[in-house]
């Protein structure tokens, strides 16, 4: 498809030594420009999704598995132009940093890209402002805290902005005003330059505002849909060990003791509205 | 007993260019047997103020009170052995804890160290690593070859099967997919009531006001506030001015009342959001 900028289809992969696939036969797409959210229970696959999209990992053998980004087909020849368009930001930051500053390590994937010196001191010192941490330019970043590492991490891909960035949980040790500014940060740049994002995650609020959700279990895709088309299935929400956001628990908790709610509500926002007019209307 | 700090100070890689204040002047005492939350914005001092409950850094200055032992600048190793043994810290980032060939030996590892037989350490092993939720075929593998938040499971486990008297937790739900996260909290929480002292390092604030009886807030090395959940909660200006946030059914509890509705006072979890809601609704006489 022309407005995909990811195409997966029957992707499996089975690690070294054992028995069952991570991922069993997957098949999904990604809207150019989408904010693209995965979920699921620890250990269901998602991290070896995100490897395999990088070229970091290769397929089962399987005449029928495809996987496409920005219309290349990735196989070892075009592998390294995948990963151009490709950034992820790994699990645990500490996996991510090769430089001994903070610096340097945010100028190095410009330096791979042969960005000359003085935009990339520009790049360089913008992104790491815009995350916060200007302070820690010169420090080593396997010395700064949790939240900070993760910080860094993110403004590293920024830097690049490569054309579908991956972020496996990226800002799960973030303070929750530093979560919302990072997330509010990569919505804008996602929005400045078109750029598509796929995020792993198992924060419940940020996933209640991707475009669409994909539901792993197991190595499979349990699901695939709107925010709002995921919620509403409580018996997918149970075995995919999910948890629903909190204005969908009101208002399922309200529509249980005899409160009418329309099932349309789909954020908070909305729900405020309506309990303020049947509050009024009373 | 109690835990006690007094005037700890604590300074990284001092008399370098890098020198950093982790701590300055941090005093508080919390009583045994309480679950207590350490909150506070990035890089506030959370990790660096937990790791002075094990020994793990040694206070720069003043002194710490914990498991009738006191550590101090040049507490001696024997000593801080004893204490690791009763004080268990989950780090941040489970991966630094991990470093035998299989789970199972990784689980046995801080029990066989702190002197339990080879047969006792073996039998809390799988006892816990049951209990976290990790399949049983794990146990057999590399703790290297495990997703994210199998490896977290592997760090609780390995602390709780020598069942510390005090359990330090430095964010232990992050990664963990949310049903693993009820699982894991109320693990803790039942670990609290059977006597022990919970510390947890947190930056949802559901969780803290639904499992924590105390509370500390730090920033940039300092002590801001020690008091319980509620409290801090309930001034919503101070928790903004500082990093934090609401639980989220107070948010929007908080909401609701600019529209009009009435609390009569500031619901921190879901089903008291929702008992608040119809009650203002009925009280109207709709429905
Ligand atoms: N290097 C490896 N060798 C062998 N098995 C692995 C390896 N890495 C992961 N696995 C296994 O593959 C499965 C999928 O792991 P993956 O890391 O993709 O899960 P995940 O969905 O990202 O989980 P989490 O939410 O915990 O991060 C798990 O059962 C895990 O134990
Ligand atoms: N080994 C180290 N050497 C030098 N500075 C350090 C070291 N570890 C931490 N720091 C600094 O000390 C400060 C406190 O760090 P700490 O890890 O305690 O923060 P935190 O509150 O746990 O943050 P987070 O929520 O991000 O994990 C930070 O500014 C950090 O950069
Ligand atoms: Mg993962
Ligand atoms: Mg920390």
């Amino acid at each position: 498809m022309k407005d995909n900028i990811v195409t997966v289809q029957h992707l499996s992969f089975t690690y070294k030594d054992t028995k069952h696939p991570a991922v069993n036969d997957v098949s999904f797409n990604i809207p150019k420009g989408s904010w693209t959210t995965l979920v699921g229970h620890n250990g269901s696959g998602k991290s070896t999704i995100a490897r395999l999209l990088d070229g970091i990992l290769l397929p089962d053998e399987n005449s029928e598995t495809l996987i496409q980004i920005d219309g290349i087909t990735l196989n070892e020849k075009t592998m390294w132009d995948i990963r151009d368009k490709v950034g992820i930001v790994f699990q645990n930051p500490d996996n991510q940093f090769v430089g001994a500053t903070v610096e340097d390590d945010v100028a190095f994937g410009l330096e791979n890209r042969q960005v000359p010196r003085l935009k990339m001191q520009t790049i360089v010192h913008d992104v790491i402002n815009q995350v916060g941490m200007l302070k820690f330019q010169k420090s080593e970043p396997q010395y700064l805290s949790g939240g900070q590492k993760q910080r860094v991490a993110i403004a590293g891909i920024l830097a690049i902005g490569p054309k579908l960035i991956i972020l496996d949980e990226s800002t799960s040790m973030l303070d929750p005003a530093g979560k919302d500014k990072i997330l509010a940060l990569i919505k804008k740049v996602q929005k400045e330059n078109g750029l598509t994002i796929f995020s792993i995650t198992h924060d419940i609020n940020e996933a209640s505002q991707a475009d669409q959700i994909l539901v792993l279990n197991q190595g499979t895709l349990l699901a695939s849909g709107s925010p709002i088309e995921i919620f509403k299935d409580e018996s997918l929400i149970k075995s995919a060990g999910l948890e629903l956001p909190l204005f969908y628990k009101v208002k399922n908790k309200l529509i249980k003791r005899g409160i009418s709610v329309p099932q349309e509500i789909d954020n908070e926002k909305k729900l405020v509205n309506y309990l303020c007019q049947l509050n009024l209307k009373m | 007993m109690s835990i006690k700090f007094k005037n700890v100070d604590y300074v990284y890689a001092p008399g370098t260019p890098f020198q950093t204040q982790g701590l300055s002047n941090i005093s508080f005492e919390i009583k045994d047997g309480s679950f207590v939350a350490i909150a506070g914005h990035t890089g506030s001092g959370k990790s660096t103020l937990m790791q002075h409950f094990d020994g793990l850094l040694l206070p720069s200055k003043g002194s710490i009170t914990i498991a009738n032992q006191t550590i101090t600048v040049d507490t001696p190793n024997k000593v801080l052995k004893e204490i690791r043994k009763k004080v268990g810290l989950v780090f941040q980032f489970p991966e630094n804890q991990l470093f035998e060939e299989t789970v199972l030996k990784d689980v046995m590892f801080g029990s066989l160290n702190f002197g339990f037989s080879e047969e006792k350490a073996k039998e809390q092993a799988i006892r816990w690593i049951e209990k976290v939720g990790l399949p049983e075929e794990t146990m057999s593998k590399s703790p290297f070859e495990l997703s994210g938040g199998q490896m977290r499971r592997v760090a609780i486990a390995g602390v709780m099967a020598y069942e510390p008297d005090i359990l330090c937790l430095d964010e232990p739900a992050a990664g963990l997919d949310p049903e693993g996260q009820k699982q894991i909290f109320d693990i803790f929480k039942n670990y609290q009531k059977l006597g022990h002292t919970v510390i947890l390092i947190s930056h949802n604030m559901d969780d803290i006001s639904k499992y924590a009886d105390d509370m500390l807030v730090l920033e940039q090395g300092h002590m801001i506030k020690h008091a319980s959940p509620k409290e801090v909660f309930s001034d919503a200006d101070w928790v903004k001015k500082h990093y934090l946030d609401e639980p989220a059914p107070s948010k929007l509890a908080r909401s609701l009342q600019k529209v009009g509705f009435h609390f009569s006072s500031m619901p921190l979890t879901v089903e008291s959001l929702v008992e608040e809601i119809s009650k203002e609704l009925r009280a109207k006489g709709g429905n």
